[in-house]
């Protein structure tokens, strides 16, 4: 018979084992593009433009890429989630419509990027001739972050105790003062979070963004052109062997993107949290 | 009108708006999907082992179990692991290391697919060739990478069901004599065990809708794999490889991949809220 | 509850996007897109183009040979690029040839095997011959790798090389050229094909029944598997697309092409220039 003591520290042992490996794999992940791209990276590299398709210049068409669609996805999707969600939550009653609106979005949220990608490509590139452009990109990533936005607004919605809403119409709040002072105040850091999430997708999404935005290294002059993102580049590069230096660079530097992003993300979150007082 | 009027009907413009927007992608997609699913025939189209194009051939089951086996490796690497390093979050570290852990592993999670997918091509697969033999573009390299991508959500999940448990779990467990490890295994997972399931099962759903990882190192052969070591291709990259290109019956064919995928995710979700009993009020 | 009004407001908001939609896109650039094979050329001139008229925008990017096509089908694109004839159903398109290039069959550089028949070629990539040593190399099983359907390069493989024999689907996929050559390059035992232009050090390109791919074999039709880098259109090109087209079939265009590897059009020009698919393939 083993002893619970030796059990526990076997036990304790292998979670022990689990914990550091799944570290090391992940910081292994990461140095693996960092270790030979951080050496690359020079204010140079994030501003020139790429030459050669990406064998030598920098990045700069890429990263403006990137910010454009992320930009264009987030300021459609976050006012209609958000006012979806408020709208669900505030304005209508529990019932059977709104219980399958929910398991609608809900589906919609697990949904794999691709199809997103499928419709948009077929939809927005082809039927609604918009072409390869950062609108076709920007909206098709709109759609795919949308259910998520919602599904998070709501969440935070939820979250807010009843008793809220209570104090809030006793002392004879409207519906939209009690909405627009004390609900999305409080709702504010959860859907930031759904925001932050929308933001990660826009960034790493590849597949789908090739077949709406395309490819072109080309620096976008308008929401009707092509575009690359840094993602997609790294994707190209690395694939087709074009330069393995630039795609370590490239790789660096999205995820130094992505760092950035988090970090400043977590940091007005503190700060709101701070100053509306949690 | 009242401003409370104006407000009102404005949110629900939104909310029609965005219901809409998500409708019509949902009916796009069946309306182009179901009629070749029709024309097919279901059972050729599901159980069909021959996916040839350009012959009219559309089968996908050589497509469901190569989606099958990856998402199934992905999730015996990825749940033992996942849950023990939640457990190891919660209960084995003092409340400093893991403020530092947590946003972490919001990090890891944001990581985009196509820097997993990259490791696994430069490391893992020559790995597997130089060790086990086949071309190393694999199964099993698909579902070692697909596993470590989604460990990052079955942690925060499982990690925040086990914070939520009420402490007097633990505490009147200890105080009954139980060590701490029996306290965890017997108490503390049994009692967050539907967060645990729906951690899983949302994992499980990220793991079938990755393309990008899946494409760089599963070699995308048309074929069932025979075993962990052969090359394989799953739904979405089946439909990511070829929707460039595909036109009529072909991209119907894709869209019809989608209509089985949007069944699979509604299953999965079902799935969850069946298990963690939402709490909606 | 004024309903009616409701659904006006809501009505409303579907019409704005609609006319949004409507708005042509003002883009005056030049999208060319299409085969793996023809873009980096493509690349190389448009980069050349706009260096002497940096107005100009020319938009180049992938998807392989039939996406190409069918972007210019769909006027989501002004330009095809295609590594492949025409097929009979795109005979309504125009097609220029804008140079030449042949298919070459790439292995490890640490392969021994320099040379393979045609039958060999095609009993290996029907796998009907399985083992490198059954086609004179070491004892080990051919990791077979090939191109996506909608590929140019593949069409004109099966087409000159394959004739009635299948691919088997048990090759890798891979939906490029250049990723074709990273598979090879990185694995002893692959074997794959490319397009001539693109063979670098990373990979050894075979004899064909002792014939070597080279400019001056392909010149003298002694390397017989060559086919045309196409430009697409959907009608006679005008503007910036007839402009570009004129620089790359003017000497310092097509200089840059041989530069890089490529046969210059005029060298096997059995077509003049503007008319429907070249008569070789």
């Amino acid at each position: 018979m083993i002893s619970r003591h030796t059990s526990q520290r076997v036990a304790k042992g292998l979670i022990w084992a689990a914990a550091f490996s799944t570290l090391a794999v992940m910081i292994w992940i990461l140095l693996q593009v960092l270790i030979e791209g951080l050496p690359l990276l020079s204010l140079n590299f994030f501003l020139d433009a790429p030459r050669q398709m990406g064998r030598t210049g920098g990045i700069f068409s890429t990263i403006v890429g990137t910010l454009a669609l992320t930009a264009v996805a987030i300021v459609i999707a976050t006012p209609l989630g958000v006012g979806t969600a408020v709208y669900l939550r505030e304005y209508t009653r529990e019932g059977r419509v709104s219980r399958v609106i929910r398991f609608g979005t809900d589906c919609l949220a697990g949904v794999p990027s691709i199809i997103f990608g499928l419709f948009g490509f077929v939809f927005f590139v082809i039927l609604l001739r918009m072409g390869w452009s950062i609108l076709s990109g920007g909206l098709t990533l709109a759609t795919m972050i949308l259910p998520t936005i919602i599904c998070t607004a709501e969440e935070a919605i939820m979250a807010i105790p009843y008793s809220y809403r209570e104090v809030s119409f006793a002392l004879g709040g409207t519906r939209w003062q009690t909405v627009a002072r004390v609900i999305l105040p409080n709702a504010i850091p959860g859907i930031f979070t759904g925001v932050l999430l929308g933001v990660g997708r826009s960034v790493g999404e590849t597949a789908a963004i090739i077949l709406t935005a395309g490819s072109s290294l080309l620096m976008p002059t308008s929401l009707f052109s092509p575009t690359r993102t840094m993602s997609v580049h790294f994707y190209i590069l690395a694939r087709e062997g074009i330069s393995m230096e630039k795609a370590y660079a490239t790789g660096a530097a999205l995820i130094l993107l992505i760092l950035a992003i988090n970090t400043l993300a977590n940091w007005l979150l503190w700060r709101y949290v701070r100053k509306v007082g949690g | 009108m009242s401003k409370e009027k104006i407000f009102e009907k404005g949110f629900f413009l939104v909310a029609f708006s965005s219901i809409s927007i998500l409708a019509l992608i949902a009916f796009f997609i069946f309306e182009e999907g179901v009629p070749l699913i029709w024309k097919v025939g279901a059972r050729s189209f599901l159980l069909g082992e021959r996916w040839f194009p350009s012959q009219g051939s559309f089968g996908i089951f050589p497509m469901i179990v190569g989606s099958f086996w990856v998402t199934v490796g992905a999730l015996i690497v990825g749940v033992p692991l996942g849950v023990a390093c939640a457990v190891f979050l919660c209960e084995l570290t003092p409340p400093s290391v893991s403020i530092v852990l947590r946003p972490t592993i919001q990090l890891l999670a944001a990581i985009p697919s196509v820097i997993y997918g990259f490791w696994g091509l430069i490391v893992l697969v020559p790995l597997i060739r130089n060790a086990l033999g086949g071309p190393g573009l694999s199964v099993l390299a698909g579902s070692l990478v697909l596993g470590i991508m989604i460990l990052p959500t079955i942690i925060s999940i499982s990690e925040d069901s086990l914070r939520a448990l009420p402490r007097t779990f633990k505490e009147g467990a200890l105080s009954l004599g139980a060590t701490h490890w029996q306290t965890i295994w017997r108490v503390l997972l049994p009692a967050s065990r539907s967060g645990i399931v729906a951690s899983v099962i949302l994992g499980m759903g990220r793991a079938i809708g990755e393309t990008m990882a899946m494409i760089m190192i599963l070699g995308n052969a048309v074929q069932m794999p025979g075993s962990i070591l052969d090359s394989t291709r799953t739904l979405t990259t089946n439909i990511g490889i070829e929707m460039g290109y595909a036109t009529g019956d072909h991209r119907q064919a894709l869209f019809a991949t989608g209509v089985v995928l949007f069944f699979i995710t509604m299953g999965l979700n079902t799935l969850a809220l069946f298990i963690s009993g939402r709490r909606r009020t | 509850m004024r309903k009616p009004l409701n659904w006006v407001w809501a009505c409303a908001f579907f019409i704005l996007p609609t006319l949004l939609a409507g708005c042509q896109k003002p883009q005056g650039g030049l999208t060319v897109v299409g085969s793996t094979s023809v873009e980096p050329f493509a690349g190389a001139l448009a980069e050349e183009y706009m260096v002497h008229h940096s107005k100009e925008k020319i938009y180049v990017q992938g998807g392989g040979s039939s996406a190409g096509i069918q972007g210019v089908r769909t006027e989501a694109a002004q330009v095809g690029m295609s590594s492949r004839a025409l097929m009979p159903d795109e005979r309504d398109l125009i097609a220029v040839p804008i140079a030449y290039d042949a298919i070459v069959i790439i292995v490890h550089p640490s392969n021994p095997v320099t040379s393979l028949s045609i039958d060999q070629i095609k009993g290996i990539f029907s796998r009907q011959m399985t083992n490198w040593s059954e086609a004179g190399g070491r004892n080990h099983p051919i990791t077979l790798v090939t191109r996506e359907e909608g590929s140019g390069t593949r069409e004109s493989f099966q087409h000159l090389i394959m004739g009635k024999t299948e691919i088997s689907l048990a090759a890798l996929v891979q939906d490029s050229n250049g990723a074709i050559r990273q598979v090879v390059g990185d694995d002893p035992n692959a074997i794959g094909y490319i397009s001539l232009g693109l063979v670098n050090d990373r990979v050894k390109a075979l004899k064909i029944d002792g014939v070597e791919a080279n400019v001056e074999n392909i010149k003298k039709y002694r390397y017989k598997f060559v086919r045309p880098f196409l430009f697409v259109f959907k009608a006679d090109p005008q503007g910036l697309a007839k402009n570009f087209l004129e620089y790359i079939l003017s000497p310092e265009g097509q200089k840059l092409l041989v530069q890089e590897g490529l046969v210059s059009a005029a060298t096997i020009a059995d077509s003049p220039k503007g008319s429907q698919s070249p008569k070789n393939v």
